[in-house]
């Protein structure tokens, strides 16, 4: 095709030509364009990533060892409930509140105004700062060191932060893999020190469904 | 007025430079390649910011697809020197009383993508000859209370290669039960740390709206 060969015209003498010797390589183009698509194709440039996470220990015998005791004015529960919403409150539920539990704000995964995002940053931005200021010395090059003593230094000022909150983490039954793991990316995200993943409560779950509107589930309402 | 004939000549493109050219990227897209392995249920992982490699060996994946099925990869395949995935299988055989054959325990370590097959199943699996014929077995691990197969696999993964990480591969439609049973499941076997799979994504934070 790329080639059209021109029959020589003239006279009964016919010569021998020389002309240089032609390949045609519109074949073997054709098989390289077929291969070079396959491979594309199914060629995994980008690696997965993964995110760690570290659980506490189940506590297997209860009476030796209590949960630990934390401040509850430091304390956010985040709710992950349906529809990709969460559901957050301060402090804790005391047993004297059952009955009328306190009210629970809605959030979504955005990053804009109604987004847990701003809240977990307007809460911790003392903590939140001084990693930003670090991590800008080091982009700047006024902080010349490894990216191992990097982590290690952002994971010191996280460790002495005392001012921002202690987040705990819990799982409505509605709520899906895809918003456990935005949570936790948020976490990252805000540079927030402390945070949990721990099993809701029977009134948690009351809460998030008065606040979503759907039945209670009778496994709540026996408890 | 005489017009002017061009001879006609024959368009001969060089192709030479082209073909150089493909060439060069076909060596390299063949040397770099990493086959991308296809895993038994469709799965959309979820995005973080984390940048962090998934490792390639010493790795327990579990795979949770969509409508709640377990599955369970070692190793990612038949790339490990130390062959930890058919003592695995023979210690998970041991435990059910299977005895598997040499040529059974080869397609174990060799097999390239997750399983979800349930121990009692698993021989007539790995006998099977064609992939389709295998895809039927592939009906997930079971992990209830009754017969917690997950829970000895994680036990005996652990035993054969105490250096093992555990990864969870979720699709970001899974429902939280099931990953919450499989955590459960995890810890109970003194797995606490946790690598979950996802692609990366850009994160913007504006602080000075922040502070207003």
């Amino acid at each position: 095709m790329a080639e059209i060969i021109q029959e020589e015209k003239g006279g009964g003498k016919k010569k021998a030509k020389k002309h240089a010797p032609h390949i045609d390589m519109t074949p073997m183009v054709d098989l390289m364009c077929l291969l070079i698509t396959f491979f594309m194709l199914t060629t995994a440039f980008s690696k997965a990533k993964v995110m760690e996470i570290n659980l506490p220990e189940k506590i297997k015998d209860p009476t030796k060892q209590e949960a630990p005791r934390i401040s509850a004015s430091r304390t956010l529960n985040l709710i992950l409930g349906p529809n990709d919403k969460i559901y957050w409150y301060p402090g804790s539920v005391k047993p004297e509140e059952y009955n009328s539990l306190p009210p629970v704000t809605e959030l979504d995964y955005s990053a804009e105004a109604t987004g847990v995002r701003r809240m977990l940053l307007e809460r911790n931005r003392a903590l939140f700062k001084k990693i930003d200021e670090f991590n800008q010395q080091v982009i700047s090059g006024k902080l010349v060191i490894s990216q191992d003593s990097v982590l290690k230094s952002i994971a010191q000022l996280k460790k002495i932060d005392d001012t921002g909150p202690i987040v705990l983490i819990k799982a409505y039954k509605k709520a899906n893999y895809g918003n456990f793991v935005d949570i936790l990316d948020e976490m990252n995200i805000c540079g927030i020190a402390r945070y949990t993943f721990v099993p809701i409560a029977w009134y948690e779950e009351r809460m998030v469904e008065n606040a979503a509107g759907i039945a209670p589930t009778p496994t709540a309402s026996t408890k | 007025m005489p017009k002017i004939k061009l001879p006609t000549k024959s368009p001969h493109i060089d192709m030479t430079p082209m073909v150089d050219l493909f060439s060069v990227v076909l060596t390299f897209l063949m040397l770099t390649t990493t086959m991308r392995q296809q895993e038994p249920a469709p799965v959309d992982t979820p995005y973080s910011i984390s940048e962090k490699p998934t490792p390639d060996f010493n790795t327990l994946t579990l795979l949770l697809s969509k409508d709640d099925k377990v599955f369970i990869n070692f190793d990612n395949g038949p790339d490990t020197l130390l062959k930890f995935r058919p003592k695995i299988l023979a210690e998970m055989g041991k435990r059910y009383n299977i005895e598997f054959t040499d040529a059974e325990l080869r397609e174990f370590e060799k097999y390239p993508s997750s399983m979800g097959v349930p121990i009692l199943q698993m021989k007539e699996f790995l006998d099977a000859k064609e992939a389709k014929a295998k895809a039927v077995f592939q009906t997930g691990i079971p992990c209830d209370s009754l017969d917690n197969q997950l829970a000895l696999w994680v036990l005996f993964a652990r035993q054969v290669n105490p250096n093992i990480q555990a990864c969870i591969k979720g699709d970001s439609k899974t429902g939280f039960p099931i990953v919450q049973k499989v955590l459960d499941i995890m810890q109970d076997k003194n797995v606490n740390k946790f690598n979950l799979i996802t692609s990366l994504e850009g994160a913007k934070i504006n602080l000075e709206e922040i502070q207003k």
